[in-house]
């Protein structure tokens, strides 16, 4: 952080995502909200509340339980020189509406020889561990960011919860925001003045020399409190928070693991044909002759997400198993 | 019993591929037999074994790679009483790329793949497994970078593996000279690596040729003190001739103009044995053998130096022959080890491209190295005449340690005189 204390304050993911909309509604008329439930109900999550009453049912409306049907207006809209955001309650649903987004939305630059983009931004609540069991908790961003012509985002920080929407908006294609619906209660520090922030780089949120941890979402701040531990340890952890999951800045983690000639990869989604495979294969065509062990992954069991709160917690990644797979490939450190 | 080991061909060479072994378990060899084909990044070398014997075992299979020092095949000798002579009987080490042959059935030699140095050798005695050494890319990168021999270091990671932190922990190589002073031409302390030539992997051969010629040219200028001299020839007589005999023969057996520059280099150094030989632990160790190293350029870059063996015992014909069979090899495969490691001077020419003069750079641990440029038509005044003579220019880059200016001109004035008198070529 670069800003003093003095001008810091504290607020939850979930309000930094509403102020973040309600900015949005106030710099750019062409700006307006749809989804299940994000008006009269304020929203699955609450991140909309208030929001009907601020800006009336034009622009924050609800919609049926058409995921297909609504995704697609929204791309129409964007089509017809709108900004909608479209809020798709969680990632899961986002199936539904998956022929809109990678049948339609991503191509149709590509197919009207560049005519038509798309400036959709569609937000998606993400993840597992609230025990609403295996149809609620999958982690799908993996998937997106296997389509050109979409941008996956993973704000993970309130900073970046704040500050991403707006840059979507901005850019002139369609751009998914996975929320990990964890992270809506984190209370973190903004700076007053926080406003918009870049949505193509990766960031260092811990610096350290012996290993690096590459991660997103919610697993990143299991991966800073392993970090924490591994410290009192001797093992100082590197942490990268990769922020845009698509395109993925490569720059950044594989110029980390060129310092600390480690790295394991923490991502909630599931081991086969995931975002980790993706990073870990970049490492290894980028930074073979840097490393010093073998690329590690922790990811999720390759179960559907148990409803049972200690199956569901053995399933997921957590901090336990981040302290214990670092010391093992640091080994005989110090 | 001795074991017969995959032998340092260059110094570029980290590990090699047996093609192929010429012998079975039980049959008997003699030492210079060619026993085995290994392929390396620059071709496939015959190899000869140094000792007389019995095939005890083969180690390696056909098609496997191994990194340099590993044992390939044991031979049972007449036992060592017997090898230590012999070993003392050799020329002393190769030519700055390589491990002293007459050794290589009985060293390990480190694979480390950018050290300047790669003739470290140390004792036979327990040789490492034939099996790769476990070690992360990086760890391999740092050994290569401090030219240290993985093989010699401990794995302290799973299974054995060895880790950046063991390389960090890791000591120089130990220069383990194996019998007498007859010592492979090593220097105790590997010399830094310049940055730009660490990083590339070892499989790009080109990279990993450069790597090696910039080792040893770079030692070369860092520790002998060159000294150049020049002398232009008139070639009129020795062309005249070569030209006579030629009409004679079908294009086929035709002689070269190098070849009698090679035949009068071997001659003119018989005169001048203090430019034939290695500087080696601070002395001068002078050749019997006049093994003319022949710098060749390879047609995907850089260049090799096989030896023309005993040159100045060889007719223009068979140094001919040998010269033609030795470049086809040098570029197609099948150079044999000793004419990698034997050369005992080297000889360079560049006229082919227009090159009027050439200042070498001496190949460690030899002490001279002759260059030839281009046979051009000059103005030439001799007895008052002036006339139009075919001309070369032929310059030698000596080591001072070895020799002074006084032997070195001896030597071109030597040269010059069998390049007027071409009948005793």
């Amino acid at each position: 952080m670069t800003t003093t204390a003095g001008t810091m304050r504290k607020l939850t993911y979930r309000e930094a995502v509403r102020e973040a909309i309600r900015e949005a509604m106030h710099k750019d008329e062409r700006v307006f909200l749809m989804g299940e439930d994000v008006g009269r109900y304020g929203g699955c999550f609450a991140v909309s509340k208030g929001l009907l009453e601020e800006f009336g049912p034009e622009r924050i409306r609800d919609t049926p339980l058409a995921e297909s049907g609504f995704t697609g207006a929204g791309i129409g809209a964007a089509l017809g020189g709108m900004r909608p955001i479209v809020e798709i309650m969680t990632g899961n649903f986002s199936l539904l509406a998956a022929d809109q987004i990678i049948n339609t939305a991503a191509v149709l630059l590509h197919m009207s020889g560049g005519q038509f983009n798309v400036p959709v931004v569609i937000r998606l609540a993400t993840g597992g561990g609230r025990q609403v069991a295996a149809q609620h908790s999958r982690s799908l961003e993996g998937w997106f960011a296997h389509i050109p012509g979409i941008k996956v985002l993973a704000p993970a920080t309130v900073n970046d919860a704040r500050g991403m929407l707006w840059t979507a908006l901005e850019d002139p294609d369609p751009v998914l925001i996975f929320e990990n619906s964890n992270l809506y209660n984190m209370e973190g520090p903004l700076a007053v003045e926080a406003g918009a922030v870049d949505i193509d780089r990766a960031r260092v949120r811990r610096d350290g020399r012996d290993i690096t941890i590459i991660s997103y979402g919610a697993s990143l701040f299991k991966a800073l409190e392993a970090a924490e531990i591994l410290a009192k340890d001797g093992i100082e952890v590197e942490v990268v928070d990769l922020r845009t999951l698509r395109p993925l800045d490569e720059a950044t983690f594989l110029a980390s693991v060129a310092r600390t000639h480690r790295a394991l990869v923490v991502d909630e989604g599931w081991r086969s044909g995931s975002l980790a495979a993706e990073i870990s294969a970049r490492i290894m065509e980028g930074a073979f002759y840097d490393l010093d062990a073998p690329v590690a992954r922790l990811c999720t069991a390759e179960v559907p997400l148990p409803y049972a709160k200690h199956l569901e917690e053995a399933a997921l990644p957590q901090v336990a198993g981040i302290v214990a797979l670092v010391k093992k490939m640091v080994g005989g450190h110090g | 019993m001795a074991d017969f080991c995959m032998p340092s061909l260059g110094a570029d060479m980290q590990e090699g591929t047996l093609v192929e072994w010429l012998v079975k378990a039980g049959d008997e060899v003699k030492r210079r037999d060619v026993i085995a084909v290994v392929e390396t990044d620059k071709a496939a070398i015959e190899i000869e074994v140094y000792e007389d014997g019995v095939v005890e075992e083969l180690v390696v299979e056909p098609g496997q790679k191994v990194p340099v020092g590993t044992v390939l095949a044991v031979i049972r000798s007449e036992g060592e009483a017997a090898a230590s002579p012999q070993q003392r009987r050799e020329p002393a080490a190769g030519t700055g790329g390589a491990p002293v042959p007459a050794e290589s059935a009985a060293i390990k030699v480190a694979a480390a793949p950018a050290k300047p140095e790669p003739a470290v050798s140390v004792p036979s005695a327990p040789g490492p497994a034939a099996a790769r050494i476990k070690a992360s890319p990086y760890a391999r990168r740092l050994a290569a970078e401090r030219g240290l021999d993985l093989s010699q270091l401990p794995g302290t990671g799973p299974g054995g593996v060895i880790r950046a932190a063991d390389v960090a922990g890791g000591v120089a190589p130990q220069v383990l000279r194996p019998g007498t002073e007859q010592a492979a031409p090593v220097v105790a302390e590997p010399a830094p690596v310049p940055p730009a030539a660490a990083a590339p992997p070892a499989k790009d051969f080109q990279a990993g040729m450069r790597r090696a010629i910039a080792a040893a040219m770079a030692r070369s200028n860092r520790e002998i003190p060159h000294y150049y001299l020049g002398l232009r020839i008139d070639l009129s007589r020795t062309l005249r001739r070569l030209e006579a005999e030629n009409l004679k023969r079908p294009i086929r057996e035709r002689i070269l103009p190098v070849v009698p520059l090679i035949k009068a280099v071997a001659l003119a150094l018989g005169e001048a044995p203090e430019l034939n030989g290695y500087w080696v632990d601070d002395r001068f160790q002078p050749q019997e053998a006049i093994n003319i190293g022949f710098a060749i350029a390879l047609r995907q870059g850089g260049l090799i130096t096989p030896a023309l063996l005993n040159a100045d015992l060889q007719s223009l014909d068979e140094l001919m022959a040998a010269l033609r069979d030795l470049i086809t090899r040098a570029r197609s495969g099948g150079l044999r080890s000793s004419e990698l490691t034997e050369a005992t001077v080297t000889v360079t020419s560049l006229g082919d491209l227009g090159v009027e003069t050439v200042y070498g750079v001496i190949y460690p641990p030899q002490v001279a190295l002759v260059g030839f440029g281009r046979i051009m038509e000059q103005p030439w005044a001799e007895n008052g005449m002036l006339a139009v003579r075919p001309v070369l220019t032929a310059t030698l880059a000596a080591d001072h340690r070895a020799t002074d200016g006084h032997r070195g001109a001896q030597f071109l004035d030597a040269l010059n005189r069998y390049l007027q008198e071409p009948e005793k070529l």
